[in-house]
């Protein structure tokens, strides 16, 4: 089903599914008779982000989120489906450089994905050398200057080695590394999650900052909803690679209709719920390589039926937020 | 009333070649029985030292170089080793991030949980064995009787952190040491342990120190909290004081620096700057390189801790 949106998106993704084959070794498995095992880690995914906003997905360890990050700068090619990218197909513009050029990530281990043997200003001018951005090593040096400057570090900095810098100034290197190719868009896998919070929150308002000043379109990956509202235009909750509520996060965090997001939501711990006493939904995320069947949420959820147990929810459309769930769509 | 738990001005400290590491300065708290206090701060404030040194785990080269803790009364920092590794299980319970780092692969959990009942208390192996599913039956282990000779790697990461904060509780401690118990957890187990956590406590009457740097699972579970900064206890207080009304300057930008669920603002406040490294702590408080409120006496005099409020602070705005 086709996203809701107004103007014309950046990222299109339509009923992408993406598949793992996780088998054991083919000998083990003829020796011990095991079959084929596939796991589903995206499961016909649809959205898509309009220029210059911020898409969000959040769920749980496993869900798929990387998965789909992976997917959206085209280093996974979809079993199924198709993404676009300003109007080309992914799979295409991943050969095109000046399509590449467009596109980044930014990873939540700042300290994994730095080279550690590497100056800060090489890292930081590979991507201007790669896309040829600046010729000769005096303008390299002022674009690289010039973008760590841009990210709250110092030109200097780019003298020094990833292992000098807090977490926090590592992510900052990431980001400007992921800027020097002078992307539109830039997908963010947990970029804060191993940040403290207060660290967080220059990380935060950093790439706001950029959004607004470069016009950059996100799509950022996170578990935290509260920095997922703080950053959103729109949002996407995910179980077990499917997306089960998409709309305006305003409208889902205020409202929210899916059994999952209200779970999440009321999982969250909580500044203005000091001393709250609850009953926390039971049960975890079941294996992707065995779902349940029909709504791969009835196994924890307190509204599931025989209907829920046998047949796959397709989206209801409420307040312009789609929602994957029998009891939405009957109105239970 | 002596508390259960005083720890009074410890100091811990690393020799290296280039000189000693302060990584904990006169840091001094208690906790009164069945009561929870959340310890929080950035990575690297000495949160998980403080619990080391209560439990004797600290890493040689770092050692105790000052102050005292006593549990109920009794010194413990200068026990000997087997004495210390005694109480530790009987009268204090530990929880750690990772369940694995507890939990032996090579044995049931219900033998371990038996070991351990039996190593600190006069009971026999069928008693034991009882207890034992009764355990993991409270902790929320569905069909307990039947997994309790199940391995570690049979549970999911939910499940085992159950299974460990059944055998930090079953020698009936007095304190439970907990050192980011939900952290590796997904959002929607950490509810579940944190919820269980509080319930079983509070049914045993044990005390807890918490040490998370989450502020929401603080303030859903402490009764008080510590705000440590710099290895030093930076304000403590009635856990609703300190969120809502912190003494500090360093806790305020704390608090404001946490997205909140309730009301979305464009920018987060945030504060400049970063917590110093152990060799590079200014004179002074730690924290005037970056307290909007720095002034001259901050740059030269160290604060104690103040009274402030319903709680104390380390700042001489309070002096
Ligand atoms: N290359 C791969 N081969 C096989 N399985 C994979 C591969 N990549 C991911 N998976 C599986 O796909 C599912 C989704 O993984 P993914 O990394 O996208 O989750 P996630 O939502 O990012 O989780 P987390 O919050 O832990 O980062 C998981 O079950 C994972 O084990
Ligand atoms: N073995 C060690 N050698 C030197 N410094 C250490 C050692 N262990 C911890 N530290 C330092 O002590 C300080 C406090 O550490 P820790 O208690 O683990 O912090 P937290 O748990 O608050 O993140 C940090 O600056 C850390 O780098
Ligand atoms: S479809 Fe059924 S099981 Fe799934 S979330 Fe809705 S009510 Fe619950
Ligand atoms: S003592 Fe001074 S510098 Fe330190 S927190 Fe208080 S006002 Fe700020
Ligand atoms: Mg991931
Ligand atoms: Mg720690």
């Amino acid at each position: 089903m086709g996203d809701t949106m107004t103007s014309p998106a950046l990222l299109d993704v339509a009923g992408i599914t993406q598949r793992f084959d996780v088998s054991k070794p083919w000998l083990q498995r003829l020796i011990a008779g095991d079959p084929i095992r596939v796991l589903r880690a995206i499961d016909d995914v649809s959205f898509s982000i309009a220029p210059g906003t911020t898409l969000s997905l959040v769920g749980e360890s496993g869900c798929g989120k990387s998965t789909m990050a992976r997917l959206a700068v085209g280093l996974y090619t979809p079993s199924e489906g198709s993404i676009r990218f300003a109007g080309q197909d992914l799979s295409a513009a991943r050969a095109q450089p000046a399509l590449r050029r467009r596109m980044n990530m930014i990873f939540q281990d700042p300290y994994a994905s730095l080279n550690p043997r590497w100056l800060v200003t090489d890292i930081v001018a590979e991507p201007i050398r790669q896309f040829r951005l600046a010729q000769g090593k005096a303008a390299i040096r002022a674009r690289v200057g010039a973008l760590l400057t841009q990210v709250g570090l110092t030109a200097a900095d780019g003298d020094k080695y990833p292992h000098e810098f807090s977490g926090g100034q590592r992510q900052r290197i990431s980001i400007a590394r992921a800027l020097a190719s002078e992307p539109d868009f830039l997908v963010c896998d947990e970029p804060t999650s191993a940040l403290d919070v207060s660290v967080q929150a220059q990380i935060l308002n950093l790439m706001k900052d950029l959004q607004r000043r470069l016009g950059l379109t996100y799509l950022f990956i996170s578990h935290n909803l509260a920095v997922v509202r703080h950053m959103s235009d729109r949002l996407g909750v995910m179980y077990l690679g499917r997306i089960v509520e998409l709309g305006a996060a305003e409208t889902i965090l205020r409202t929210p209709r899916h059994p999952y997001t209200r779970l999440l939501l009321d999982a969250i711990p909580d500044l203005d719920h000091i001393g709250r006493a609850r009953t926390p939904v039971g049960g975890e995320v079941p294996s992707p390589i065995a779902p349940p069947p029909g709504c791969s949420f009835h196994p924890r959820c307190p509204l599931a039926n025989d209907r829920c147990r046998q047949e796959k929810p397709r989206y209801t459309v409420v307040d312009g937020v789609q929602i994957a769930c029998h009891a939405v769509e009957e109105g239970r | 009333m002596t508390p259960l738990l005083e720890v009074t001005d410890l100091t811990v400290e690393f020799p290296t070649r280039r000189g000693t590491l302060r990584a904990l300065d006169q840091v001094s708290f208690s906790i009164g029985a069945g009561e929870v206090l959340g310890v929080v701060g950035e990575s690297g404030a000495g949160k998980s030292l403080t619990g080391a040194a209560i439990i004797g785990l600290l890493q040689p080269p770092g050692r105790i170089a000052g102050g005292t803790i006593r549990l109920e009364g009794e010194r413990i920092d200068t026990l000997p080793p087997d004495r210390l590794r005694r109480i530790r299980g009987r009268r204090i319970g530990t929880i750690f991030q990772d369940p694995l780092t507890t939990l032996n692969p090579l044995y049931t959990i219900g033998r371990q949980l038996t070991e351990t009942m039996r190593t600190h208390l006069p009971i026999s192996e069928s008693e034991a064995r009882d207890r034992a599913i009764g355990w993991l039956d409270q902790v929320g282990i569905p069909a307990a009787a039947h997994r309790i000779d199940a391995y570690p790697h049979e549970f999911s990461g939910g499940m085992r952190q159950r299974v460990v904060i059944a055998l930090a509780l079953c020698a009936e401690p007095r304190l439970v040491v907990a050192d980011e118990p939900t952290t590796a957890l997904d959002v929607s187990v950490q509810a579940q342990i944190i919820t269980l956590l509080k319930r079983l406590t509070r049914d045993h009457g044990t005390a807890v120190m918490l040490i998370t740097h989450d502020m929401g699972v603080i303030a859903e579970t402490a009764d008080r909290v510590a705000v440590m900064y710099a290895g030093r206890i930076a304000e403590i207080g009635p856990v609703s004081d300190v969120i809502r009304n912190p003494a500090h300057p360093y806790s305020r930008g704390l608090m404001d620096s946490i997205p909140s669920m309730a009301h979305r603002a464009e920018r987060l406040r945030q504060i400049d700057g970063a917590m110093p490294r152990l060799n590079a702590i200014p004179a002074g408080c730690a924290f005037n390189p970056r307290c909007p409120s720095v002034f001259d006496r901050c740059r030269s005099d160290r604060p104690v801790l103040l009274p402030a409020g319903n709680g104390q602070a380390a700042c001489w705005l309070h002096g």
